[in-house]
């Protein structure tokens, strides 16, 4: 074998070497911008997120008033408003109630929601037994304003900016961490 | 008490397993006979150190010590203790730890076995095997210790996702872990031949079985999985491609490929580079897939608590393993000489070919599941990779694979002609294509070429036992005794390539399954897949840890009663969960397979499913790993050392 034949054989030989040195190498950068909050592969992303949030104009539940898009952007000028998509038959919604609770309490963030394909009585009986951290409530019977949010599925959670533009969005329940780490820092750079 | 000397037994294992890595590694280099002679005994210290901090474990989740943090998440009172057993490998900390205790067995029985082995090459394969294991059990100790307490302790504990409380799922884990692990050492066998600078034919003859044993559980493993997937999770499919099976499908594949890889270099001293390349990227692709999973990286719908700060050491330890000996491997790979040249058309040929499909397959696997989140890194862009994309790039490449892997064996080694493969293979061929030309009349394109593959590879896979034998051309009565003297690895061979013919039918058959979801009230009757299925009533059952709600269903074809089919849903009080307990009844040609849904206004949804052939999916499996079981018998595989140990040579 000549020269350049034994320096091609090694090159093919250390191939292995840095494909496994590029993964590692990607693999690293994954989790360490896992850990800042900055990569998340696990976040399903929202094709309306930085956009201006869809024309809606909602029942409430049974006789109840709902609300429309237009009273939503007029709450969100004095503060950012978290919306809540959830529904009675939703089980992680369930768990997520008590998280939606304590945020009520801790006040700073009105939440809103609309409650997707439920029964109004059933969601009723949902508020009764889980709590309703809730200023304002609408049934989405049909599911036409959760198809316009491009939601994947209930829970997901919004939060809306003075200009009536989604800020941030998470799809699943919201947890004690996601709102620490992400949804306050949205919101503080949503006021600002 | 127990859950300290558990946690020290542990402690001591990993002490153990870096003694056993420095001493077998730098006795072999100083060619220390003192130190060399010591490694076994470490790293049989080392098995029964684990052995007992696995018992530990066990015996704490049995008397439900809830101090111990682990027991405290995943068990409670009230869980059956079959799974207040298994629960102990069901989570992250105990998993690691049966990993350790699997990987401390393979050292044990490399020690108890190896005795014919050149001291040097044992003590070196024992001392990357102990290095591996130092490694993997400081991560168990430090980031992941099942031993932790927590005060005060907890009144019960919160139990065990109802989902894994399932007598096949039990067992799934430790047969997996057998494959996953048992590949570490032909690894150790790659690493030791690499620092050694040499390998020979005895080198193969133990990497082999080695290699087989592994294979054969992991074959068990995914096929074990995959059944859970289809009778426990209710959604009447087999296998997703989600990252979690990916994951160990990805060895699978180079574990096939090493073992046919292992066969030439034991038979023809040749492919060497390409038998240590495999023997590192199996194992390599077995770490990465249990342990990346735990990261978080990939998403999936198998949880385990993800926590990334764990994952920077899981990768500083891959780096370490991986890294280090695909350095070596760049380094000395040069060194090693091939003995025996080949034609391109020849057994030697043929899994070469082999070798480069089941690669390609296997990099295409991995492209589509390593995309999504490349993506996102690169380009900030949520991309998904589903079923589409694997099935129209994997099969392509599969069918060239099922077209080889069934004549294959035919070809002589060194140099051959393709024409004795058509001499004695034509039948096979013709049966093949008349089974495939029949199903298209009735079926679409694909399943019908995947039943003509399918025949093709169980009948295919014989010609050479056939052609051995001299079936149907000598008296019977000679054939039978050609039969006998036949070595029991073609037979092996035949029985697995037959097996995966099994499973393509199966997957084909399943392709073409009747399906319908209902909302039924009691004495409401459906047709599906030609069954009469009749919902005589629902009731409420109680079992041990959760209530269940049960749905009768009668089953008749042409007016006969079949069976009667009772799904159930299971509500886990505990957990706040709930599961489907699939109803299947099988003839093993289809399955009936129905699942009880949601109730509403008393009117319960039925999803009732007629899937044809669905059990021969897991039965190829089985008939695989059977045919890999079988050739380990082979009397030429226990012939190790040409001289020495006439018996007792075969490990596990």
């Amino acid at each position: 074998m000549n020269a350049t034949g034994i320096a091609r054989r090694r090159l093919m030989l250390l191939a292995p070497l840095g494909v496994a040195a590029v993964g590692g190498v990607a693999f690293w950068s994954m989790l360490d911008r896992m850990q800042e909050g900055k990569f998340d592969p696990h976040d399903i992303g929202n094709p309306m997120l930085g956009k201006h949030i869809p024309d809606f104009n909602l029942p409430g539940l049974g006789a109840s008033q709902g609300f429309s898009s237009r009273d939503l952007i007029a709450a969100a000028q004095t503060q950012p408003v978290l919306l809540n998509f959830f529904s009675s038959w939703c089980i992680p919604c369930a768990s997520e109630a008590a998280v939606l609770d304590e945020l009520q309490k801790m006040g700073g963030v009105p939440i809103w929601g609309i409650a997707y394909k439920d029964a109004p009585e059933k969601t009723q009986k949902f508020l009764d037994q889980y709590g309703n951290p809730y200023a304002r409530i609408a049934a989405d019977a049909s599911g036409d304003v959760f198809i316009n949010f491009g939601l994947y599925g209930v829970p997901e959670n919004f939060i809306i900016d003075r200009n009536g533009i989604i800020a941030w969005h998470i799809a699943g329940p919201l947890s004690d961490d996601a709102i620490e780490q992400q949804m306050l820092p949205a919101i503080a750079k949503a006021k600002a | 008490m127990i859950p300290e000397l558990g946690n020290f037994a542990l402690a001591l294992a990993c002490a153990l397993a870096f003694a056993q890595a420095v001493i077998g590694i730098w006795g072999a280099y100083r060619r220390d006979v003192r130190l060399m002679a010591a490694t076994p005994g470490l790293a049989i210290g080392q098995l029964i150190a684990l052995a007992a901090s696995a018992g530990a474990l066990v015996w704490a989740s049995v008397g439900n010590d809830f101090s111990v943090i682990n027991v405290a998440e995943n068990s409670a009172i009230a869980k059956p203790l079959l799974y207040k057993i298994s629960g102990t490998w069901g989570n992250h900390e105990g998993s690691i730890l049966l990993w350790g205790l699997i990987l401390a067995i393979c050292g044990g029985l490399v020690s108890l076995f190896g005795r014919n082995l050149p001291s040097g090459l044992r003590s070196r394969v024992l001392g990357v095997l102990g290095g591996t294991s130092a490694g993997f059990l400081l991560f168990c100790l430090t980031t992941s210790n099942p031993f932790f307490r927590t005060f005060p302790p907890p009144a019960d504990g919160r139990g065990m996702n109802p989902l894994l409380q399932d007598p096949g799922l039990a067992f799934h884990p430790p047969i997996l872990y057998m494959g996953y692990v048992g590949f570490a050492v032909p690894f150790a066998f790659a690493v030791a031949a690499l620092l050694e600078g040499r390998i020979d034919a005895a080198w193969g003859r133990w990497v082999r079985p080695w290699a087989l044993v592994s294979w054969c559980f992991l074959t068990c493993g995914i096929a074990l999985g995959s059944w859970w997937a289809y009778y426990e999770l209710g959604w009447g499919g087999y296998w997703f491609w989600d990252p979690v099976e990916n994951a160990s499908l990805m060895p699978w594949l180079t574990g096939t490929a090493l073992v046919h890889s292992a066969i030439v270099v034991e038979k023809r001293e040749s492919l060497k580079i390409w038998t240590v390349l495999l023997a590192i990227g199996t194992f390599s692709l077995s770490l990465s897939g249990t342990f990346l999973v735990r990261s978080g990286i990939l998403n999936s719908v198998h949880a385990f608590a993800n926590d990334p700060a764990r994952g920077i050491f899981i990768l500083a330890l891959l780096g370490l393993v991986i890294g280090g000996s695909l350095l070596l491997f760049a380094l000395r790979a040069p060194l090693l000489r091939s003995g025996g040249i080949f034609a391109p058309v020849s057994r030697e040929g043929a899994l070469v070919l082999n070798n480069i499909l089941l690669c390609s397959i296997c990099a295409v696997v991995i492209a589509g599941t390593m995309t999504p989140p490349f993506a996102e890194l690169l380009l900030g862009q949520k991309i998904s990779v589903g079923a589409p994309y694997f099935n129209l790039t994997v099969l392509p490449l599969a069918i060239p694979v099922f077209l080889a892997m069934a004549v294959g064996p035919l070809l002589p080694w060194k140099r051959g002609r393709l024409w004795p493969l058509v001499e004695h293979a034509w039948w096979a061929a013709l049966i093949a294509a008349l089974v495939g030309g029949v199903c298209a009349f009735g079926m679409k394109l694909l399943p019908a070429l995947a039943f003509g593959a399918a025949t093709w590879l169980i009948i295919g896979s014989f010609a050479e036992v056939f052609e051995r034998t001299l079936l149907f051309r000598t008296p019977v009565a000679n054939s039978v005794r050609r039969a006998r003297g036949l070595p029991v690895a073609v037979l092996g061979a035949a029985i697995a390539h037959a097996g995966m013919g099994v499973t393509v039918a199966g997957i084909a058959g399943t392709s073409l399954d009747s399906n319908k979801i209902v909302e039924a009230k009691s004495g409401d009757s459906f047709f599906v897949g030609g069954y009469k299925w009749i919902l005589l009533g629902l009731e409420d059952r109680q079992g041990p840890n959760y209530r269940a709600r049960v749905a009768f269903i009668e089953v008749l074809k042409n007016g006969e009663p079949l069976a009667i089919m009772r799904p159930e849903r299971r509500m886990f009080t505990l957990q706040n969960q709930t599961t489907s307990d699939v109803a299947i009844r099988t003839n093993l040609f289809r399955d009936l397979y129905a699942v009880l849904g949601d109730e509403r206004d008393g009117k319960a949804v039925l999803r009732l499913h007629v899937n044809p052939l669905a059990p021969w999916i897991w039965l190829g499996a089985l008939i695989m790993a059977s045919g890999g079981a079988l050739s380990l018998a082979d009397r030429r595989l226990r012939v190790g050392a040409p001289s020495r140990a006439p018996k007792g040579v075969v490990p596990a």
